[in-house]
């Protein structure tokens, strides 16, 4: 009885079902356990060698053997440019285009799951997994360093003493930092999926732009665009590592990614509720 | 069933819709109207534009001119209201192939936001076990043969009680038992109060559970009505067998009668209207013929099948695979 219920009527019973079969998949998986590796190797590489040489590799990689809580820093910062970007690349070019190359998409529409609902619960998906992500990396690192390496107070770069603990809350905000760097993507890779029903096509097109936006970043000829780029602040997170906690760049980066997301979410909502579901 | 207890005349109406897809009018100002409570029959060649129709109907695709009412309420924009009443199967069954088939259910049951949580297990196995799959429930729909497939489709359009259920082909790529277990759960639907909508490119299976059918062909719909008024719109034949064909020729020709098929196994086959398009009543033709002296060996008057009247419509003959 749909009209006695309308305003009972909700979302939250399909985002249920959408991070489930999101996260229950073997895909999924498999990249967030390629993410968690990227410490792992990294520590057990430095374990194995006798000594870093300083200044070489990434940022405080000869850090590791005097505090294993630089691991996952450290793995962040190598994940930024590519792994992450690629993985959410992945969900978030598959979100539409998935269910429209299955042909599930017309039995979510015939459901009915609503258009603008559907693309929500979508994009709330994506953002979970920009949640999940650099938080596996975090704390895999975090995880592998405590246990090869000492664990103690941590240096940070403004030369101020943190205990493990703080180090640990530290690390996540960084980790939530670049949740936020990712959801301006996130939105980019929904509105690509809206325009195609062969979901590898807008996954290669999402990651495609994370890598041009990176490329134009590094071009001085174009600094008048660099702030504009979804990329410009992916690199900012190092304010969060001093005493205290310069918030300037979380800021930027929220108030970017934000604008992102209201461009492209409004160029996904144009497209899809007016899209001819064909497939 | 209706939720303000009214109940339309028309389960579905739609008004000159047409689609184009690019210079091809896929649909061509189509005027369907399908009475509550039938089961209607929608019958077409492949590529007729009947799965085209259908999308529209649903709110899957726009229509590029006319209007479309579902249970007395315009679609596309009344979706809300209409689709959770609709069960509806498009152009064959597409699931998640890393679920399993009862996990596939709940995935869809999940997006209909009037399905009720609670009964979602229960309602899940119930739509399994209507279609015979209770055995595969688990099994991941990869696994699924398309017969499977199918009835898994089928199945989603019975997870909740339905007032219409629209059936694309249904039985494609079932086997024979299959096919006559869809047919009698059609019946079953119908018998419930439901309307069913079913299309199909085999004649066999709309002449068998359909009370109303209507006939695409190339995008626009050629007739519609009761199945016993396509078939009398087929026109009734006279078939004679006689040694004086010549004779008998003047006499039709007299009557004002036009031949049908020409010669069959040296039988004379004549449409049964004279002048004016009136029919002549066989017993005035026999009277005639003898009285003109024909010697009258054999005299049958062939009702119109229902097939006759399709390749009379559409020029092409039904692929009668069971
Ligand atoms: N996405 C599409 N793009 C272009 N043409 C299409 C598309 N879908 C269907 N058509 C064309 O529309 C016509 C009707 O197709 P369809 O409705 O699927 O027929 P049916 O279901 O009766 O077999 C066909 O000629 C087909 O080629
Ligand atoms: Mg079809």
């Amino acid at each position: 009885m749909p009209s006695n219920n309308i305003a009972r009527a909700s979302g939250w019973p399909l985002l249920a079902s959408e991070l489930s079969v999101l996260f229950r998949r073997r895909r999924t998986w498999a990249m967030l356990l390629a993410l968690a590796a990227v410490p792992v190797l990294m520590a057990v590489a430095v374990r194995v060698s006798s000594a870093v040489p300083p200044g070489r590799g990434p940022a405080f990689l000869d850090r590791f053997t005097q505090n294993g809580l630089f691991v996952g820093v450290t793995a962040l910062l190598v994940c930024v440019p590519l792994f992450l970007p690629l993985t959410v690349g992945v969900v978030a070019g598959d979100t539409i285009a998935g269910e429209a190359g299955l042909g599930t998409l017309r039995y979510l529409l015939v459901a009915p799951a609503g258009r603008v609902r559907l693309l929500l619960v979508k994009y709330a998906g994506a953002a979970a997994f920009c949640i999940v992500a650099p938080l596996v990396v975090a704390l895999a690192g975090a995880g592998i360093g405590a246990s090869l390496f000492p664990v103690g107070p941590v240096t940070l770069l403004s030369g101020d003493v943190i205990s493990p603990q703080e180090a640990v809350l530290r690390l996540v905000l960084v980790a939530a930092y670049l949740t936020v760097s990712l959801l301006g993507l996130s939105a980019v890779g929904l509105f690509l999926s809206t325009l195609t029903d062969v979901p590898v096509g807008a996954m290669a097109a999402t990651i495609v732009a994370s890598v041009v936006s990176q490329v134009m970043g590094e071009l001085p000829q174009l600094d008048w665009l660099h702030p504009w780029l979804f990329s410009y602040y992916w690199f900012g997170f190092a304010d969060l590592l001093r005493q205290p906690i310069a918030w300037d760049s979380f800021a930027g980066n929220a108030l970017l990614q934000g604008g992102y997301i209201a461009v492209f979410g409004a160029l996904a909502y144009g497209r899809f509720v007016t899209k001819d579901v064909l497939s | 069933m209706t939720p303000a207890g009214r109940r339309v005349d028309l389960a579905i109406e739609t008004r000159g819709l047409s689609k184009r897809f690019g210079h091809q009018l896929a649909v061509d100002g189509v005027n369907l109207a399908v009475p509550s409570g039938s089961v209607f029959g929608f019958l077409g060649p492949n590529g007729s534009g009947k799965t085209t129709t259908i999308r529209m109907m649903l709110g899957l695709a726009a229509a590029t001119e006319g209007t479309v009412s579902v249970l007395g309420l315009a679609m596309p924009d009344r979706f809300h209201e209409v689709l959770p009443r609709v069960g509806a199967l498009v152009e064959g069954p597409a699931f998640y192939p890393f679920l399993s088939g009862a996990a596939n259910l709940r995935r869809l049951d999940a997006a209909d936001p009037y399905a009720a949580a609670s009964t979602r297990s229960a309602r899940v196995e119930a739509a399994l076990e209507r279609v015979g799959l209770s055995h595969a429930a688990g099994k991941k729909v990869r696994a699924y043969s398309l017969g499977m497939k199918q009835r898994l489709g089928i199945a989603n359009a019975l997870l909740s009680p339905r007032e219409l259920l629209v059936l694309d082909e249904p039985t494609n790529g079932l086997d024979p038992q299959g096919t006559r277990e869809v047919r009698s759960l059609v019946r079953s639907l119908a018998a419930d109060g439901a309307t069913v909508f079913v299309s199909s490119h085999l004649l066999a299976e709309v002449e068998q559970i359909c009370t109303h059918a209507a006939i695409m062909s190339a995008g626009r719909l050629v007739a519609q009505g009761t199945l016993a008024q396509l078939r009398d719109a087929g026109k009734a034949r006279i078939r004679l067998v006689t040694h004086d064909a010549g004779l008998a020729e003047g006499v039709f020709a007299s009557l004002g009668m036009s031949p049908a098929g020409g010669r069959s196994n040296g039988a004379l086959v004549y449409g049964d209207g004279g002048q004016d398009g009136e029919v002549v009543e066989p017993e005035a033709v026999v009277a005639a013929l003898v009285a003109a002296g024909v010697r009258v060996r054999g005299f049958a008057v062939e009702q119109g099948s229902l097939e006759d009247r399709f390749v009379a419509l559409t020029g092409e003959g039904f692929d009668i695979a069971q």
